[in-house]
């Protein structure tokens, strides 16, 4: 019993809400007026990058976009779901006048790519033709080049895909090594990673200092591990290394390095330190009960997610489902077998 | 003439009150100057600190209690977490610090108060000019961003953005979605700051304490240089944890200070006088 505690809970009961009030809002923080959360919202990192968060805030069903701009193109990373992608091209002339000339996609989700076409129409393609000149290469009808790994050029264009992705969104430039590179005022790094899928990139604008991860890293959720696309959970947490290995913070270990992830708030290297080894933690719980020859059903009665879930779990992935995930990628095929597919089949972020 | 000088008399008076009350709705209460962090209380948490498993007199929910569970101090040991400061809740622990206001150079009023941490080079800033804490999506830092307004001699401090941290420092979490609410009080050369924090993920009541300053005019503080390096050879990217059911540690605090087992898992029902009858129930 600590008695100085108790005496100032007396005291502070004089001066707060007798019942129990916990978020920000119940506490009456102020909230800037100049935000309207029904719009797309607009917040500069550092650098050339600005983040663009969808309709909805942190509770928007479209992937973060970056936005990356330089004297020659603008650049950006994911396109959301598709919805309200005029009001994406508008904040997007706001920062700059400069055509959209590269789309780069973390991965083939519909909330990544869903704007793919129409942001795509909105710009052009590097290069172009001066009056007079007889030749026009690249074709300048055709909007900007769509970058990514060219898994997710097979997950858009597979005859399968429901509802089919139109040509215009596909990828018009894939890599297929463990990296590709861009310059647009500074070096843009694409890596591959097979986290949550075997076509994860991330993506590193080297001057301005910030990372874009995709869905491998979330504030929000569990990551969404699809086995079915080749996600696992040891290529998740080796994917979660890779980022920590490029971020640099600054003193205090906080800053210096912004990471910002498919869903959820801008996060830095201690962000993600917090989120690796939660994946860690609960990866080994799991496999030491596959160890000791427990079923799927017995390590999801063990509750071996509980204390993240009240934080990471969400109705559409829950800790149960992750756990399942996790169970997916460390069983041999006979047990993979029991465990319900978490998407249908389908590539990328499941139930997105 | 008699009116005349009762008049001015009267304006005088009056335009002192207004000087004062003025200068009471606006001042309120100068907390700058060097301030000694007092230690005796929480002592033993403060100093040597809580046993691994000792959670009694914390409103602490079963998911914080299991994460404390499968802490370990090794944590601490990996690079990237050697530099990590204590947050704004656990800022004084320890430490001596120094405030200072920023003032507005036209309207002389005060933008912000600042403080600095002698421990780990913690730094604070309280605006008090306002403005709306960030959106939702911004990062978060290990201070938080805090907002602050006057009751009366009390500067209430809102807090929030901060970073998963720790609630004490035996692995029991707070979580990135916790407020801090905080009160200074100067009385002469004390400052007493109060807080609470309210964590939706990881408490079931808000966690109260108090800290307690004494002004230090000839006080210095020390640089906090820290660089982190890898200090024990191990697997690059181990993360260090116990497994749910082997910590080993967990009746630490019943074996060296003969704390009642029942009062170790804490919650909220630890914080209250009842539940002293409890423990004398055989």
């Amino acid at each position: 019993m600590r008695p100085h505690h108790i005496a100032a809970y007396a005291v502070v009961a004089l001066a707060l809400p007798s019942s129990f009030v916990s978020t920000a809002a119940q506490i009456g923080v102020p909230q800037s007026p100049d935000i309207d959360i029904t719009d797309v919202n607009v917040l500069p990192l550092q650098g050339k990058v600005t983040l663009l968060v969808g309709p909805g805030g942190l509770e928007s069903t479209s992937a973060n976009v970056i936005m990356q701009s330089s004297d020659d193109a603008v650049v950006l990373v994911d396109t959301g779901r598709g919805d309200k992608t005029d009001r994406y091209i508008a904040a997007i002339q706001r920062i700059s006048r400069k055509p959209i000339r590269f789309i780069i996609n973390t991965q083939a989700a519909v909330d990544h790519t869903g704007g793919n076409e129409a942001l795509a129409r909105s710009g052009r393609p590097f290069g172009g033709r001066a009056a007079g000149a007889g030749f026009l290469l690249p074709d300048q009808t055709s909007g900007a080049t769509i970058i990514a790994h060219e898994s997710v050029l097979k997950a858009l264009s597979a005859p399968a895909r429901q509802p089919p992705v139109a040509f215009a969104a596909w990828p018009s430039e894939t890599y297929f090594t463990d990296d590709h590179e861009l310059f647009n005022g500074e070096a843009i790094q694409i890596f591959h990673a097979a986290g949550i899928t075997d076509g994860d990139s991330i993506v590193f604008f080297r001057r301005s200092d910030v990372i874009s991860t995709g869905d491998i890293f979330s504030t929000l959720t569990y990551p969404r591990i699809d086995a079915r696309a080749g996600g696992t959970i040891a290529g998740e947490i080796a994917a979660l290394n890779q980022i920590l290995d490029l971020a640099v913070p600054r003193e205090k270990q906080e800053g210096g390095t912004y990471i910002v992830p498919g869903h959820g708030r801008v996060a830095d290297e201690a962000d993600v330190v917090e989120y690796r080894d939660m994946i860690v933690i609960i990866r080994d719980r799991v496999q030491d009960l596959i160890k000791n020859g427990r079923s799927l059903a017995q390590i999801k009665a063990a509750k071996v997610s509980f204390d993240y879930d009240r934080r990471y779990s969400a109705s559409d992935w829950t800790g149960d489902q992750f756990v399942e995930s996790v169970f997916a990628t460390l069983t041999p095929s006979p047990q993979r077998a029991q465990s319900p597919a978490t998407n249908g089949g389908q590539r990328g972020s499941p139930a997105r | 003439m008699r009116t005349t000088t009762w008049s001015r008399l009267t304006a005088t008076v009056l335009g002192i009150l207004l000087l004062l009350t003025g200068r009471l709705a606006s001042a309120q209460m100068d907390l700058s100057g060097q301030w000694a962090n007092r230690l005796h209380e929480d002592q033993p948490w403060r100093g040597p600190g809580q046993e691994i498993g000792e959670f009694q007199g914390l409103p602490i929910n079963a998911e914080a209690r299991m994460k404390a569970e499968s802490w370990t101090a090794s944590i601490y040991t990996i690079p990237e977490r050697q530099c990590i400061p204590f947050a704004a809740d656990m800022g004084y622990t320890i430490g001596n610090m120094r405030i200072w206001e920023e003032k507005d150079a036209a309207s002389q009023e005060v933008i912000a108060w600042h403080q600095h941490n002698e421990w780990q080079a913690q730094e604070r800033t309280i605006w008090m000019d306002g403005r709306p804490h960030p959106p939702e999506w911004a990062p978060h830092t290990w201070q938080g961003f805090s907002t602050g307004e006057w009751d009366g001699n009390t500067l209430i401090v809102t807090t929030t953005h901060l970073k998963m941290a720790y609630l004490e420092r035996n692995g029991i979490p707070r979580s990135d979605q916790a407020t801090l609410v905080e009160r200074y009080m100067r009385h002469g050369t004390y400052l007493t700051i109060m807080q609470a924090v309210y964590d939706p993920v990881y408490t079931t009541e808000p966690f109260v304490r108090t800290r307690g300053f004494v002004w230090a005019p000839n006080q210095e503080l020390n640089a906090y240089p820290c660089r982190p390096t890898v200090e024990i050879a191990r697997p690059k990217h181990e993360v260090p944890h116990v497994l749910p059911g082997v910590n080993p540690h967990l009746d630490a605090a019943a074996v060296r200070f003969k704390v009642p087992t029942i009062a170790l898992p804490g919650g909220a029902e630890t914080m209250y006088p009842e539940f002293q009858l409890k423990l004398t129930k055989p």
